[in-house]
């Protein structure tokens, strides 16, 4: 297949405005039919195609366009609406109420759509859901997305954890390459396809797919196979194998990759797409981000209040009894809905009392300062400084998690 | 704030039914008004911006829950429950006794307050009527309720009189502990199980104690539906015209309707947001079982007639695939069951003011019964409301037949 310089489709325009003139770094604006925003991005991740506890009216209140892009599974949806009921109403925006968001599916989540690499095989790939075991092949996958009607899809891919035989990870890369030849061959006219690249931790196998993936007619890319038992450390290797071997004018997505050191890695090795799969995961275990936003250095490390707070520079947990009384919003000056209604000490009680408005706040605030550090993330990457930001980032981190491991038995009679 | 002491101006009647303006310190209502119940400091699932947006004009806060986690103590220290839920409407708490007696199984009744076992610690513990307007004093809700004797109504016999008689000895140490009574207002309960003559002492009692708002109590506790309408048409009749009669546990969408007919305006119940949960929507045909297979293809809104997000937004079939699954699924359902308890009070306050209250009431009762099978017990209530129900009822020799072969 000749390489394609098209990066056009009728449902999709991507566009890099920014280099970052050291690294991989980019800035760069995806435009679909009803939005347009500008990358590096955070996904939306939805279960059933609303955040776990934003409702459709509190979704409006978060910074936009930022937040106009839901990530979904189909897999979500195997227990029914049937796809003909989904078509029928008009595929997931209508069923969604939610008209003006852009809509991105892609087979595999990290909460209710697991890849389950033991049980795929040749025919397809298979997944963990909450109703179940299911293997999925390219034409029945083909027929939700046909059903669905997303703005963006993803190939399906054969997903391996870290820990598999060369072997099964060379039948992964082959299989996700197979395909998506069938994925484009079948693919619905509209929506832009992106091909999915695995490879696990070879840097050989991620190359090779790289390469064959990069050879077709998609566009964009999709990063697979992270966030599966592989380390923080080595992961700069494959990312760049896998970018240095994709056309620069194409968008990229990757997955299992959320904490803030993860984001600005990815976005250092060239990524332009995250989920927001982390912040599901603070939520509901009462962690609320609190990382400073305006100006990363502005920060004192050393602040003992700071560390005295059930902090590790990022995030707190607001079940912690220090939060008790205190009557002050998660993050001051902070626009969202929750830190401009409601204080720390009622976040604490709804937690204790285990109330479901505790969960609903928590994601409005953090999904809210996630977006605003990726507009931070673009802003530094405009003004060419980048990799000053990261750096930045990671020592304040480290700095402050030295001071808080002083006070760690603190922390810990706190949290108890 | 500008301090105000609830007073109930009637804007509207039919017969006994009333449309009122009930001023709080923190809000004008409008009534008959259903209070949604937020018992620990929060409807389940929905914020206060959601709740303003559905039209909640007051929310009941439960004393006993909330003295237990956070405190009344941290309550008050933040200004109040309103401040720390961040609620800028009207707020209503109850005395606490009734939550012991139903939640807890070693509770018991004395002259001197309700004895209990401490949940923290398993010590025994007192809730006497002073403390329980101490507390809530401090919880500071518009709206207070007196500690009552509360028994089961399907209970007889000397216990009720004694409950009774207890209740009013109590409402005067309620009276004289109320630290905040032009601040917050306290009313009164009218107990007496489903005796009239107990019912006709308590609430003369009441009266002469000249409080701000009465509360029918003892109700909603399994008691049969003619002696449950009874006993509030009974209460109504002597309650004073100007001030706001509370029928407390009530939350039926059927039951609001005849009770309003019957003269009453104010009632709460968890029922709405509880029946959400289990993945039941409130519907003008009675209630809509989401998790049914019929709605899973079903590519209706839940009801085409509510104007509610919900309903604009979702079809059967999605809201199917999220209850008892997800938690939007309960988000969305409560919102929507919300709604569309305020829009009942909406109408009901609207078409009292306009005079067409006998025609909301026949619509109501033909969306509910098509068959034209309303129950007896409504016929009767109505009856005695003077609302002329007759062209929603099956003629009488149909529903005689109708009777005879159901049994
Ligand atoms: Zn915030
Ligand atoms: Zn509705």
């Amino acid at each position: 297949m000749p390489p394609s310089k098209e990066i056009e489709t009728t449902n999709m325009k991507f566009a890099v405005k920014t280099w970052c003139k050291s690294g991989r770094a980019r800035v760069g604006l995806l435009q679909f039919k009803t939005t347009t925003i500008e990358t590096p991005a955070l996904l939306l991740t939805t279960r059933k195609g609303l955040p776990a506890f934003i409702s459709p009216d509190h979704l409006s209140f978060l910074p936009s366009p930022d937040s106009r892009l839901l990530q979904f599974s189909p897999m979500h949806f195997m227990e029914g609406p049937n796809l003909k009921t989904i078509s029928n109403i008009g595929g997931v925006h209508q069923l969604l109420g939610l008209q003006g968001y852009g809509f991105v599916a892609v087979p595999r989540d990290s909460i209710l759509s697991l890849p389950e690499c033991y049980s795929s095989n040749k025919n397809g790939a298979s997944f963990e859901t909450p109703c179940g075991r299911f293997l999925v092949k390219p034409l029945e996958y083909i027929k939700m997305i046909s059903s669905m009607k997303p703005d963006l899809w993803v190939s399906l891919a054969d997903e391996v954890p870290a820990s598999v035989t060369a072997k099964r990870n060379k039948a992964s890369v082959d299989r996700t390459i197979t395909w998506l030849d069938d994925c484009i061959s079948l693919k619905p006219k509209d929506a832009a396809l992106f091909g999915s690249i695995v490879g696990g931790c070879s840097v050989e196998e991620r190359k090779r797919c790289a390469q064959e993936v990069a050879k077709r007619n998609v566009s964009g890319y999709y990063i697979g196979g992270f966030g599966l038992g592989d380390s923080i450390d080595e992961r700069s290797t494959f990312l760049h194998a896998v970018t240095d071997s994709l056309p620069k004018e194409k968008p990229r997505q990757v997955c299992g990759l959320g904490l803030p050191e993860e984001v600005l890695q990815g976005i250092a090795a060239g990524i332009d797409l995250f989920d927001s799969t982390y912040i599901y995961h603070l939520t509901l275990e009462g962690f609320a981000l609190v990382f400073p936003l305006n100006g990363m250095c502005k920060h004192d490390v050393s602040d003992p209040q700071l560390c005295a707070m059930a902090s590790d520079y990022t995030k707190i947990n607001l079940k912690a009894t220090i939060y008790r009384k205190d009557a002050s919003r998660i993050v001051d000056g902070c626009m969202c809905y929750t830190c401009q209604n409601h204080t720390k000490a009622y976040i604490n009680h709804l937690l204790n009392v285990h109330e479901m408005l505790a969960q609903i706040l928590l994601e409005i605030h953090n999904t809210h300062h996630y977006l605003s550090f990726f507009r931070l993330i673009r802003e530094a990457i405009t003004e060419g400084k980048f990799e000053e930001f990261r750096q930045k980032f990671i020592q304040n981190r480290r700095g402050h998690l030295f001071v808080a491991s002083l006070t760690a038995s603190e922390l810990e009679t706190s949290l108890r | 704030w500008i301090v105000v002491e609830a007073s109930s101006q009637v804007l509207g009647r039919f017969n006994r039914a009333r449309a009122a303006r009930l001023t709080l310190p923190h809000f004008l209502c409008e009534t008959p008004l259903f209070m949604p119940v937020g018992t620990q400091g929060t409807i389940k699932g929905l914020t206060t911006n959601q709740l303003e947006d559905i039209g909640c004009q007051i929310i009941l806060g439960n004393t006993y829950h909330l003295a237990l986690r956070p405190t009344s103590e941290l309550i008050d220290e933040f200004g109040g429950l309103h401040k720390f839920m961040n609620w800028p409407r009207a707020l209503l708490t109850d005395s606490g006794g009734f939550q012991m007696v139903s939640l807890l199984h070693l509770a018991d009744i004395t002259e001197e307050g309700v004895t209990f076992q401490s949940p923290v610690d398993g010590k025994p513990m007192l809730l006497t009527p002073e403390e329980s307007i101490q507390i809530q004093n401090r919880i500071g809700a518009d709206i207070i309720m007196a500690l009552d004797d509360v028994v089961k109504t399907t209970i007889t016999g000397p216990r009720i009189e004694e409950a009774m008689y207890r209740t009013l000895r109590w409402i005067d140490r309620c009276i004289a502990a109320h630290k905040r009574p032009k601040e917050q207002n306290l009313f009164g309960i009218v107990q007496g199980g489903l005796d009239p003559v107990l019912r006709d002492i308590c609430v003369q009692g009441l009266v002469e104690r000249n409080l701000p708002g009465y509360a029918i109590g003892g109700l909603a506790g399994g008691e049969d539906k003619d002696s449950f309408w009874r006993v509030v048409a009974q209460c109504t009749a002597s309650l004073p015209e100007s001030k706001p009669r509370y029928v407390m546990g009530v939350g039926y969408p059927l039951d609001i309707v005849v009770c309003s007919a019957l003269g009453a305006d104010m009632y709460d119940c968890v029922y709405p947001t509880r029946t959400a949960r289990f993945g039941t929507a409130l519907v003008p045909e009675g209630v809509l079982k989401l998790k049914h297979q019929a709605m899973a293809d079903d590519t209706r809104p839940i009801d085409s007639t509510c104007e509610c997000m919900v309903c604009k937004n979702y079809t059967r079939a999605y809201l199917h695939c999220l209850v008892t699954k997800d938690a939007m699924g309960s988000q969305l359902l409560s919102y929507h069951n919300l709604y569309y308890m305020m829009q009942l009070s909406r109408n009901l306050h609207s078409s009292i003011i306009e005079g067409t209250f006998p025609k909301f009431v026949c619509d109501f009762l033909k969306n509910m019964f098509p068959e034209g099978d309303v129950p007896e017990w409504v016929c009767n209530a109505m009856e005695v409301a003077g609302i002329d129900i007759s062209s929603c009822c099956t003629p009488l020799n149909s529903k005689l037949e109708v009777y005879t072969s159901s049994g």
